[in-house]
């Protein structure tokens, strides 16, 4: 590439990146504002006499949502790993005999529309009681994560050198000691993509949450915001504080491992 | 459920799959075919409890008239499939069906053209590019509860932002999520903001794998951007095009959050897609209807599937090329 920068490349990215994101700046802007500016016609561009009155509602009401959301967010990481990296040891570097049957599985499973899986577990935790509660949440979550972390650790582990597995085997090393001592601690960035999308789905699940746990007494936050919206509609800045507060994990995420984001959004798609 | 998740293709383990090198001994082999099966026991497990027996409750679902009484006692009555002949029949699903075909055609096309242009115009690199290329991932971490709710109230007829800007250049406000007309727009124009993000990074990542000679040698024969887009550019995104179209039809037919959060389907029924339908069914109502919603959701299984082997098959050629 040509090494000249071009400024107005720079200033018309600085547009179009404004223009995306300003349904965000505009939540963040809406949650500030004073109940009684809300109905003001036009709105104001920016937060004049603002208030934290809304935070204030969220602190009030929402925090067993959030302590929720961090519990069912957290839990669905461990499980996904806990299946996720042993599996993808099997099929990426012990090579299971049928390993390719397995990952067209998987890749049928990331296709399943979540309402239909919802309907299923619904019919299951319904005998079992499992409704409404957190262990059950968690579960349902994961299955969002769980094809999609096999088959990252797979395609990572594959690419080990398998000569690795035969020394440490030399050494008197069996396979689990090769799997905690070696292959895991190498995995350490799908790992980290791993449970970072995992943590980012189950915060985020609204379909599990808005069928498997209706009636519960600790609702995620993304629930507590659906019901804030059919509860009282006037309270605007409220809802978008608490939208602002259940965007946090996002925007650090963001700050803190944006290339291992990168790195899930792009797995597969595209050959390198 | 977020719109647009990533699939992880593990084409690598399957492409170099040649038998190890060395001599080895068979006892050894199988030795290490059982140590091999314990690990994926955990996996295949967990795709027996919570994949398959799931879906097999769906479609045992969608063969029995179940209510609520008959779900907690287990006595539905089979009534093979009448559910599909319902569903069918129903009025409701030639609208559901067209407003899926619009949201997802309209959705992704939109989606896939203004990321293309994204890409195009952050593949030469600026000072900022890569912090405003990750900006752009902000809308596609978000929550879909989030970025639904905020779309409306900046859609809401009376104090929302958009029509206070249509007023201010002396047009009509429009009621963007109660009227008929305007409410499958309204909920395409959030899907398409939630998709872009998706669209850019992957259609940006195909951007990098093109070589920079070409375009260089394209520049030194006089090939102008429009010349070198159709010619380079294009081409040789096909097959990462192909993909991400794909994917994008995958989890646009599967949107349910989207559509609920915003308008719940309504008015009328004018924004209802399968997916949302049967949502509705099952859990949107006061009365839940189970079978009926679980014959939708297992159409939409099939229909999803249809695009899937497409997309495998796609890829398979793709790698084996």
């Amino acid at each position: 590439m040509i090494a000249k920068r071009p400024w107005w490349k720079t200033v018309l990215g600085l547009v179009f990146t404004a223009l995306m994101l300003f349904p965000v700046y505009w939540m963040v802007n809406v949650s500030l504002t004073q109940t009684s500016d809300l109905r003001r016609n036009p709105p104001h561009l920016f937060p004049v006499n603002l208030t934290l009155d809304g935070y204030e509602a969220v602190l009030q009401q929402q925090l067993p949502a959030l302590g929720t959301s961090l519990m069912i967010g957290f839990g669905c990481v461990v499980l996904t790993v806990l299946i996720a990296a042993p599996a993808g040891y099997s099929l990426g570097l012990l090579r299971l005999r049928g390993r390719t049957t397995l990952t067209f599985l998987l890749l049928v499973a990331q296709m399943i529309p979540a309402v239909v899986m919802a309907m299923g577990f619904y019919a299951i935790y319904v005998r079992l009681g499992l409704l409404n509660t957190i262990p059950g949440l968690i579960v349902a979550n994961s299955t969002i994560a769980v094809p999609f972390a096999v088959l990252l650790y797979t395609a990572f582990m594959a690419g080990l050198p398998r000569e690795m597995l035969q020394a440490a085997r030399v050494d008197g090393a069996g396979a689990w000691r090769a799997f905690t001592a070696i292959v895991l601690p190498l995995s350490r960035n799908s790992t980290i993509t791993v449970a970072l999308f995992a943590f980012l789905w189950a915060w985020s699940d609204f379909i599990f949450a808005s069928t498997l746990n209706r009636n519960g007494d600790l609702i995620p936050i993304t629930l507590g915001i659906f019901n804030y919206i059919g509860n009282n509609t006037t309270q605007w800045n409220a809802i978008m504080a608490t939208a602002v507060v259940a965007s946090v994990p996002a925007a650090v995420l963001l700050i803190l491992a944006q290339r291992y984001v990168a790195a899930g959004v792009t797995a597969g798609a595209v050959k390198d | 459920m977020t719109t647009t998740q990533p699939t992880a293709s593990a084409l690598s383990p399957l492409r170099g799959a040649a038998p190890p090198p060395g001599p080895r001994r068979r006892p050894r082999v199988s030795a290490t075919q059982w140590t091999a099966l314990g690990f994926a026991a955990p996996l295949l497990a967990y795709l027996g409890f919570f994949y398959a027996y799931p879906l097999w409750r769906n479609i045992d679902l969608s063969l029995h008239d179940y209510n609520v009484r008959a779900f907690v006692q287990g006595d539905a009555e089979f009534v093979g499939f009448a559910n599909y002949a319902d569903v069918f029949a129903s009025p409701i699903f030639v609208t559901a069906l067209t407003n899926t075909v619009i949201f997802t055609l309209a959705s992704i096309a939109v989606q896939y053209t203004v990321g293309l242009a994204l890409a195009v115009f952050f593949r030469g690199s600026f000072r900022l590019s890569g912090t405003l290329r990750a900006m752009f991932l902000v809308p596609w971490l978000l929550p879909l509860i989030v970025s639904a709710s905020t779309w409306s109230w900046m859609m809401n007829s009376d104090n929302g932002l958009i029509n206070s800007v249509l007023r201010a250049f002396g047009g009509d406000g429009i009621n963007w999520l109660t009227s008929p007309d305007y409410s499958l727009t309204a909920v395409i124009i959030a899907n398409i903001w939630l998709g872009i993000p998706f669209n850019l990074v992957i259609l940006y990542a195909g951007l990098q794998n093109i070589p920079g000679d070409i375009y260089e040698a394209a520049s030194l024969d006089g090939a102008g951007p429009a010349r070198t887009f159709t010619s380079i550019t294009l081409p040789l995104l096909r097959p990462v095009s192909a993909i991400t179209l794909l994917l994008g039809l995958i989890y646009t037919l599967k949107v349910v959050d989207v559509i609920w959060i915003m308008t719940t389907g309504g008015p009328a029924n004018s924004s209802v897609t399968l997916a949302v339908w049967s949502y509705r069914e099952a859990f949107g109502t006061g009365r839940p209807d189970f079978s009926p919603a679980a014959a939708v959701g297992n159409l939409l299984i099939v229909i999803a599937l249809v695009f899937g082997f497409l997309h495998l098959r796609f890829q398979r050629r793709q790698d084996e090329s």
